[in-house]
């Protein structure tokens, strides 16, 4: 006899939840830091076009490309931090001796950081409405969403891998130089013609471009590439974030448990 | 239960390297049965246990959990487990966790009954991470047990608490074990074992060197060594009436040999000797296991 399935990842997510939600330091940078972004780049005449002649306000502009830039950090960090931090303090070994299914406590955490993405895309989204009159149809606010819940498979896996790979101590440190070049490179702050030119030409190949390209077209704006090839190419890269995850995963529990 | 064996080591071998960690258990522990694997640290017993668990793979033999595979979910939600070392989520409550590890297992204790035998009832708000030393082995204990699992691992229970504690979390142990589980515990201590187990499994250098009665063991334990000197010079005769297996006099230095140093040590201050550079020294597991297999040096 074994215990219901769909009762353990409630008692998971929730676990999981207030992990989370007790930890200031992640319910901070998960909530706050992009609204605070959001102020210093969006609400400089946030009703004026965002690029000469266009009909998108830079604070629709903005908020899309902050929406994108908090749902990949929430991933990467959340499971980079998490994973690293657990197998520091070897949590993972009284799990693995439990009769908890990896797969619950995989779900559960990926449960987790979807339903923080909604609720920092919401406050973001309320913020940005209210403070730079952002007006969008229902459908769209659904689908910039949607989208970018969708599409952030690929950060997920990412941090999975790197929460494998960085240690404790260093988790922080190595999420951030990684994800904050990556936002950077993208044009999430600052358009990619600003940037030197073997970074804008890297660009477009880097992960948080076509995910927040997914974000842009929501508004209408027009993207370099159409909707199924930015979700084809994330597709991509959670294949091999995927591959990496799953390396740095058997290699850490090679050493740990046979 | 109507089955065979608990758990079980079935020629069991397992190397990290080109260290021998276990070279070659076989152990059937039975249902009902309160074991004691009794060994120095390093001799074995964590490993034979994460083999039992699944958590690690023996390098050659086979090991059982109720007949199956140890790492089969229909195993594991019989067995609970306290392990050494592991960790739990810092910012959960006590509540909280018990509350978690109780979803993984078909039927549960009451969270309450769980809180109250581990003797956990004033820290069940807290957060794990506000937990004493003790208390945080309590919370593992509770882990352990809240599933009301048939077969229950405790790994160094007692480990890094002090006296005190040691006392009263042995008396939380022993509560449990009244309710006829089947349990398996490490300790390197003798007392410990005695206690709370019926059968006694010394593991020393990956190998089980005896596997008996906590009070068959203590027999061939060597005592300990009451070492002085005295003012006044004493004779074998003084002696008497002491708890003293044997007796060494060299000059005005005095060696009893004793399975009983503290009331040897009452008696004798009791008679008022002059006793001056006392010394009580080792015969402790280490003797054990050297008159235990016979060996001179190791």
């Amino acid at each position: 006899m074994t215990a219901s399935y769909p009762r353990m990842l409630w008692m998971q997510f929730l676990a999981e939840f207030r992990k989370f939600w007790r930890v200031p330091a992640f319910a901070f940078f998960s909530l706050a830091l992009p609204l605070i972004i959001f102020i210093f780049f969006g609400l400089r005449d946030p009703t004026s076009p965002y690029a000469p002649g266009a009909i998108v306000t830079t604070g629709a502009y903005v908020m899309a490309s902050m929406a994108a830039y908090t749902v990949g950090n929430v991933m990467v960090f959340s499971f980079g931090i998490g994973v690293a931090v657990e197998r520091g303090q070897k949590q993972d070994l009284l799990l693995r001796a439990s009769p908890l299914p990896p797969a619950i406590y995989l779900l559960a955490k990926v449960l987790n950081a979807l339903v923080f993405s909604l609720l920092a895309m919401t406050v973001l989204f309320v913020f940005a409405h209210f403070a730079a009159s952002v007006n969008l149809s229902a459908t769209a606010w659904v689908s910039l969403a949607g989208r970018l819940l969708l599409g952030s498979l690929a950060f997920i896996m990412l941090g999975f891998g790197l929460g494998y790979l960085a240690g404790p101590n260093s988790a922080p440190a190595v999420v951030n130089v990684i994800y904050l070049p990556i936002a950077f490179g993208s044009g999430i702050f600052i358009p990619t013609q600003f940037l030197p030119s073997f970074i804008s030409w890297l660009s477009p190949y880097l992960p948080l471009s076509p995910f927040a390209q997914l974000a842009w077209s929501v508004l209408g704006i027009k993207t370099d590439h159409s909707v199924e090839s930015n979700f084809a190419l994330l597709g991509v890269y959670t294949i091999a974030f995927f591959l990496l995850a799953l390396w740095a995963y058997r290699r850490d529990t090679s050493i740990k448990f046979t | 239960m109507g089955e065979g064996a608990a758990a079980e080591l079935i020629d069991a071998t397992k190397n990290y390297g080109s260290l021998q960690a276990v070279k070659g258990i076989s152990l059937s522990i039975g249902a009902g049965e309160v074991v004691a694997m009794l060994g120095p640290n390093g001799a074995g017993k964590t490993t034979s246990i994460s083999l039992m668990l699944g958590l690690r793979k023996p390098t050659s033999g086979s090991a059982r959990l109720f007949g199956m595979k140890p790492t089969d979910r229909r195993a594991r939600s019989r067995t609970g487990v306290m392990l050494q070392e592991s960790g739990v989520p810092q910012v959960l409550k006590v509540s909280e966790m018990i509350d978690l590890f109780r979803s993984y297992y078909p039927s549960p204790m009451p969270t309450a009954r769980v809180i109250e035998l581990a003797g956990l009832e004033e820290k069940a708000q807290s957060q794990n991470k506000d937990l004493s030393g003790g208390q945080r082995q309590r919370l593992y204990f509770a882990l352990a047990i809240c599933g009301d699992p048939d077969l229950i691992f405790l790994d160094e229970p007692t480990v890094g608490l002090d006296v005190e504690s040691r006392r009263s979390f042995i008396q939380s142990i022993k509560g449990f074990i009244a309710s006829g589980k089947t349990i398996v515990l490490t300790t390197h201590n003798l007392d410990e074992a005695d206690e709370l187990a019926r059968r006694v499994v010394v593991i020393d250098h990956g190998l089980i060197i005896a596997d008996a009665s906590p009070d068959e063991i203590k027999a061939k334990v060597i005592g300990r060594r009451v070492s002085f000197t005295s003012g006044k010079p004493l004779t074998q005769t003084d002696f008497d009436g002491l708890p003293v297996m044997h007796s060494e006099i060299q000059g005005s230095h005095y060696v009893l040999v004793t399975s009983e140093p503290e009331a040897l040590l009452r008696e004798l201050f009791r008679r008022g000797t002059d006793i001056r550079d006392l010394e009580v020294a080792g015969a402790g597991l280490e003797e054990a296991f050297l008159s235990l297999t016979g060996k001179t040096d190791r």
